[in-house]
Order: C-alpha cells, then sequence, then structure tokens
C-alpha cells in the first residue's frame, strides 16, 4: 500500500533534476499516478507505525477522508497544468509537497500526524508566496508563515494535553468541553480563517505568484475545514462563526480593488457556509459541507485563474487598471463566467447543488437567523464575485489594454475547471455518490429553481441600478482596514511608544538618581572638603580642651548616677 | 490613461445601443420571474419565504443595502494605496 501523499512529496524531490520537457510531463503525470493509486485504496486504517508508545495511523480511509482526497488530488493536477508555462522548480517542488501534505493530512488518522502534515502545507506552501520576488510578497509570506506555524503550534499544544487527559493519539471527535479540545479547535479556526482570525487569507495569497494562488486556494483553508468536520461536527457555536463568516468578508469585497483579493475575501465567504454546515452537524449539513467543499475548490480554482491570466497578461490585476479585456481575452472571459456563474450558485452549475444543501439543512432544523444570513450572503457573493470580478475585469471601461490571451496550457486548465464545473451542476450524482453519508436530496425542484433565480437575477438588477444612478462605489487604488491593522500597524505604534515611554521614564530615573548623588557628594564636599569643617586642621591646645571637656562631662555623668 | 490603440474593430458592446438591450433584457427576464410566484407550489422552511416574492424583493434590496453600507465603510476603512509602506525603514 503507497500513501498516495507520500508519493506527491517524495515525488516532489527530483523535480529540480529533471529536463524539460521531461519535467513537464513528470509533473503532470504524478498526481495522476497518486490519484489512480488513491481510488484503488478501500475503506480502512494503513499505515501504521509504532513511534514510542504511540501507533501512529497514516492512512485512514473512509468517506470523508475520501471526498476531500479526491478534490484535492483533482486540484493538484489542474494547478500544476494551469503553473506548467512558469518554469520554476522551486514552485514545482514546494507546490507538489505542499499538495501532498494537505492530502497527507485528511489521511492522517491521529494527531501526531495530522500536526506534521499540518505544518508541512505551512513550510511548503510560503515559497509559492515568496516566488513572486516582490518585498511586498517576502512581507506577507513572513505574516503568512508567523499565523500558519503558530496555528500547528496550537494544535500540537492542545494534542499534548489531549494525549495527558486521555492516553490516546487518534484524530476523532473533540467537542468544546476540554482544554485540548479549546487549543484544537483555535487551530483549525485560525488555518479556517475564522472572523478576526482571517486577515493572513487576504493578506498573503494576492501576493503569491499567478500559479501559487491557485494553489494556496485549494488547499490550506478546505484542510481546516476538513478538520472541523472531523472533530467539531455539531458543534453549535460554528453556526454563529459560520454566519458571521459568510457575511463580513462580503463588504470587504465590494471595497476592494485589487480583484485577487476580492476572490480571497469572497473564498472566506464561501469557507463560512462550509464551516455552518459543520454546526449544524447532521448528515444532510455534512454532506452539503463536504460537497460544497469540492464544488468550492474548482470554481474558486477557475476564479484565480482567469485573475492570474489576467494579472500575467496585463501585469495587474487591479479593478481601477483594468476593462474591456473581453475583446481579446475571450476564452478567459468566458472561463471566469463559468466560475462566477458557479460560485454565485446558477442553476446548472455546480455551486448550485452544494450550497443549497447547508442551505435546507438549516431550514430543517429551523435556524431562521442563519438561514436568513446566508441568503444575503448568497446574494452578495453574486455581486461581488459573479458580476464585479468579470465585469470589471473584462467589460467595464474600456482600459485600453489589449493583451493576447492566455497560454494554452492556462486555457486547457481553466477548460477543465470550467467543465466540471457545469458537469457537476448538471449531473450532481456524481457528485452526491462519494459523499461521506447516503444522499436523498433533489436540487432541481421548480421552487428552488425559480427562488435562486429570482436571488440572483434581482441581485444582478440591483448591481445595474447601482451602476446606471452612479450609486456604486467607483473602484479605487487603496488599501481598506482590516484586522491586519492591528499586527502592521497597531502594535508597531505601540511598541514604539512604549519604547518612548520608556526611554521617559528612564531617562527621568537616572537624573532623579543622579541629582541624589551630587547631592551627597555636595554634603560631603560642604564637611569634608578643603573648607570642611571636618577636614580642617586645629592646634594640638585645642585638642586637648576638647578633650579636657569630653572628660569632665563623663565625670560629672559617672558621679551623678 | 492611454488611449486604445485601433486595431480596426467594433465591437458589440462598443454600441450603447446594444448594452441598452441587455438591460432591458434583465428587467423582463426579472419582471417575468417575479410573476412567475404566483404558478408554482411552494415549500418553505419558514413563512418568510411564502410572501409573494421574497426572494426576489430580498435579493434586490439586500445588494442595495450591501453596496450602500459598503461604502460608507470606506471612510472609516480605506486609506492609501501604499498606507502599510510607508512605515517602511523605521521598523
Amino acid at each position: 500500500m503507497i500513501n498516495p501523499a507520500l508519493l506527491l512529496i517524495f515525488g516532489a524531490l527530483p523535480i529540480a533534476f529533471l529536463q524539460r520537457p521531461i519535467r513537464q510531463i513528470y509533473l503532470l503525470a504524478l498526481p495522476i499516478v497518486a490519484f489512480a493509486l488513491a481510488l484503488g485504496i478501500e475503506d480502512g486504517s494503513y499505515g501504521h507505525i509504532k513511534v514510542f508508545d504511540y501507533t501512529l495511523e497514516t492512512l485512514r480511509m473512509d468517506g470523508l477522508s475520501r471526498v476531500f482526497m479526491i478534490i484535492f488530488l483533482i486540484a493538484t493536477f489542474l494547478g500544476t497544468l494551469y503553473a506548467l508555462n512558469d518554469d520554476d522548480p522551486v514552485q514545482q517542488t514546494s507546490g507538489m509537497i505542499y499538495a501532498g501534505a494537505a492530502v497527507g493530512a485528511v489521511l492522517a488518522g491521529d494527531l501526531i500526524s495530522l500536526f506534521v502534515y499540518w505544518e508541512l502545507t505551512a513550510i511548503a506552501s510560503v515559497f509559492l508566496i515568496l516566488a513572486a520576488g516582490t518585498e511586498k510578497a517576502r512581507r506577507a509570506a513572513m505574516r503568512y508563515l508567523i499565523i500558519q506555524v503558530g496555528s500547528g503550534v496550537l494544535l500540537l499544544a492542545g494534542a499534548l494535553i489531549h494525549v495527558a487527559d486521555t492516553g490516546s493519539i487518534a484524530f476523532v471527535h473533540f467537542g468544546l468541553e476540554t482544554m485540548a479540545g479549546k487549543l484544537i479547535f483555535l487551530a483549525f479556526g485560525v488555518k479556517c480563517a475564522f472572523p478576526l482570525l482571517h486577515n493572513w487569507l487576504q493578506d498573503a495569497y494576492p501576493e503569491a505568484t499567478v500559479g501559487g494562488t491557485v494553489m494556496l486556494s485549494a488547499f490550506t483553508t478546505k484542510l481546516a475545514v476538513y478538520s472541523l468536520a472531523r472533530g467539531y461536527a455539531g458543534t453549535e457555536i460554528l453556526i454563529v462563526i459560520g454566519a458571521t463568516m459568510t457575511m463580513f468578508p462580503i463588504f470587504y469585497a465590494v471595497i476592494e480593488n485589487d480583484l485577487r483579493r476580492v476572490l480571497a475575501y469572497s473564498l472566506n465567504n464561501q469557507l463560512g457556509f462550509m464551516v455552518v454546515g459543520v454546526g449544524v452537524g447532521t448528515e444532510l449539513a455534512l454532506n452539503g459541507t463536504a460537497a460544497h467543499a469540492f464544488t468550492h475548490i474548482l470554481y474558486k480554482a477557475l476564479l484565480f485563474m482567469s485573475m492570474g491570466a489576467v494579472l500575467l497578461r496585463t501585469g495587474t490585476c487591479k479593478g481601477s487598471e483594468l476593462g474591456g479585456l473581453y475583446k481579446t481575452m475571450p476564452w478567459t472571459t468566458g472561463f471566469c463566467i463559468v466560475g462566477a456563474a458557479s460560485i454565485s450558485a446558477f442553476p446548472l452549475f455546480s455551486g448550485f447543488v452544494s450550497k443549497s444543501m447547508i442551505l435546507s439543512a438549516l431550514g430543517y432544523e429551523g435556524h431562521w437567523f442563519a438561514w436568513g444570513v446566508l441568503l444575503f450572503a448568497s446574494a452578495g457573493v453574486f455581486h461581488h464575485s459573479g458580476i464585479k470580478i468579470p465585469y470589471f475585469a473584462f467589460f467595464a471601461h474600456d482600459s485600453g489594454m489589449r493583451p493576447r490571451e492566455a497560454p494554452f496550457n492556462m486555457l486547457l486548465a481553466m477548460g477543465i475547471t470550467a467543465f466540471l464545473c457545469i458537469a457537476i451542476g448538471v449531473y450532481p450524482t456524481a457528485l452526491y455518490d462519494i459523499l461521506p453519508h447516503q444522499v436523498d436530496y433533489h436540487p432541481y425542484s421548480t421552487a428552488h429553481v425559480i427562488n435562486q433565480l429570482q436571488l440572483l437575477l434581482f441581485s444582478a438588477l440591483a448591481f445595474t441600478f447601482l451602476m446606471m444612478t452612479k450609486l456604486y462605489p467607483p473602484e479605487l487604488k487603496s488599501t481598506n482596514l482590516d484586522t491586519d491593522y492591528v499586527y502592521r500597524r497597531l502594535l508597531l505604534r505601540l511598541i514604539a511608544w512604549l519604547r518612548g515611554a520608556l526611554a521617559q521614564v528612564d531617562r527621568q530615573g537616572r537624573q532623579f538618581l543622579l541629582g541624589i548623588v551630587s547631592a551627597i557628594m555636595d554634603w560631603i564636599q560642604k564637611h569634608h572638603g578643603i573648607n570642611g569643617m571636618m577636614s580642617q586642621t586645629y592646634s594640638a591646645g585645642t585638642m586637648v580642651f576638647w578633650t579636657l571637656a569630653m572628660f569632665l562631662v563623663f565625670l560629672v555623668m559617672y558621679l551623678a548616677a | 490613461m492611454t488611449t486604445p490603440p485601433d486595431d480596426g474593430k467594433t465591437y458589440w458592446l462598443d454600441d450603447m445601443r446594444n448594452v441598452r438591450k441587455i438591460v432591458w433584457a434583465l428587467v423582463i427576464v426579472c419582471a417575468g420571474l417575479f410573476v412567475a410566484d404566483a404558478f408554482y407550489h411552494k415549500h418553505p422552511y419558514f413563512s418568510a419565504e411564502s410572501w409573494f416574492g421574497f426572494y426576489a424583493l430580498y435579493g434586490f434590496f439586500m445588494c442595495v443595502g450591501l453596496v450602500l453600507a459598503a461604502k460608507v465603510m470606506r471612510i472609516f476603512l480605506m486609506r492609501d494605496e501604499d498606507y502599510y509602506d510607508k512605515d517602511r525603514g523605521n521598523d
């Protein structure tokens, strides 16, 4: 039995030593072989390794692991194909190790293996950001690495406490009752970009290379969703956290100018849907989470691919600079629209058959408020990802740019991804068959189709209305403050202020002490100095007189007693 | 802003009349969808869903609200593009 994760990780090592075109063939073959291998693995527990007193379970195959493994391997192939024109062995190697680590993590049956793969995803993926080569990217990469490794440290701390408490290293349902459970929850939450822990995502992803962002968008956060589904299904607070996640990033997405950052915000919003599904925790909801992760990886990758192609050809991804690109990049435009329709959950596109499972699960359980929030977020995601992305990049005002169409390998990757998005939308049974639980769900009811079209097309109407009345905020070159403000500005200022305040205290303190010392010196000088009373020379007669006087006093006191 | 290079082509969407056609098509489809609410059987989870045109109105007004709220957020959150770059060198 060969673990597909190890195949990718160790298979990545010789990449740098191969020459083109063998390297290209090798890169594409690796995920295909891993995929073929993975499909042959039956449900069960494999790869047991004894370490000290504990037995690691490096390969656990069940319904939940399998669906995430399958989509990760598909994403590995598509991401590799997309980046093939960028002949950079550093990215190719780190990307493959990153993908392998993500696959390994969803197959890990114990906390120690999970921790090792968890940290490996962090370390391997940072090279995809560093490879962009800019100072901005380098700084974002360092912030990303600190936060990702921090998440691993939390996981390790939680795991150690869990082992001490229970004596078991198995990665099973934890819940929030214990300290260990809380720490591991927080570790997953950081990687899943929970509200207020989210900003590494919007900070780092848009700074990565063209192909790197596509790879990044697939693995890290969905690994976290998988981990939550495994360890915290049915934890009610996740409904609140997830609903918040669906909502607040869309406000940022509306005003953000960098279109890849808009996509990062909408990625965060989509994660919210999955987190809500985990929180509801019913079979339908968990199926919904797994299905949505599956479709999401595809359409989000497709959207990042199309924006990456724009970035590659025009050198920018800013809404304020772009426009009118459909004229010379018609294929990219078309693929982008397929991705946009899928994320917006138009009938016949992939998002429609997955997102609605989560909304239905909320309906069955009677969570009306969360349902309302998710419905709002569904309209909102169409607004910023479905319309804003294609509109400002490819249509809007003519920027005058007439870039060439994307390279063939990129078009091919986008084409296959777009095909999958439509195929899942048209034939959802194929996806439903690989979900963790038995599926009895029919997305194409008359009411559902019409309601969804009403929601989406009236959102489009709202966009048109806002555009024509010029109420829509224009794309502006700007930075919008988010939680990264805390560690990129506020803390730095605070430290600078503290440093200043400390210096002041230090100076004042020194001056005070010096004052005391010099006062003592003055006093000594006065009494023991050249003219001081205590240092004068007196004549022998005077001394005899004083000695005699003291003797007299002594005598009087003696006699008196 | 550079002027568009003259590649000798005019595209369908360059003509504002065609853009207007698309807008009208959208309005007509929306009107049709709104009316469609009278002609099918709903099976709602929540009572709000059975209100006439609920999804349509929710979609429209929530989106307008979203954009206007985001516009207000700009007042508080928007900074120069190189906002964080200004600190370089002294940290």
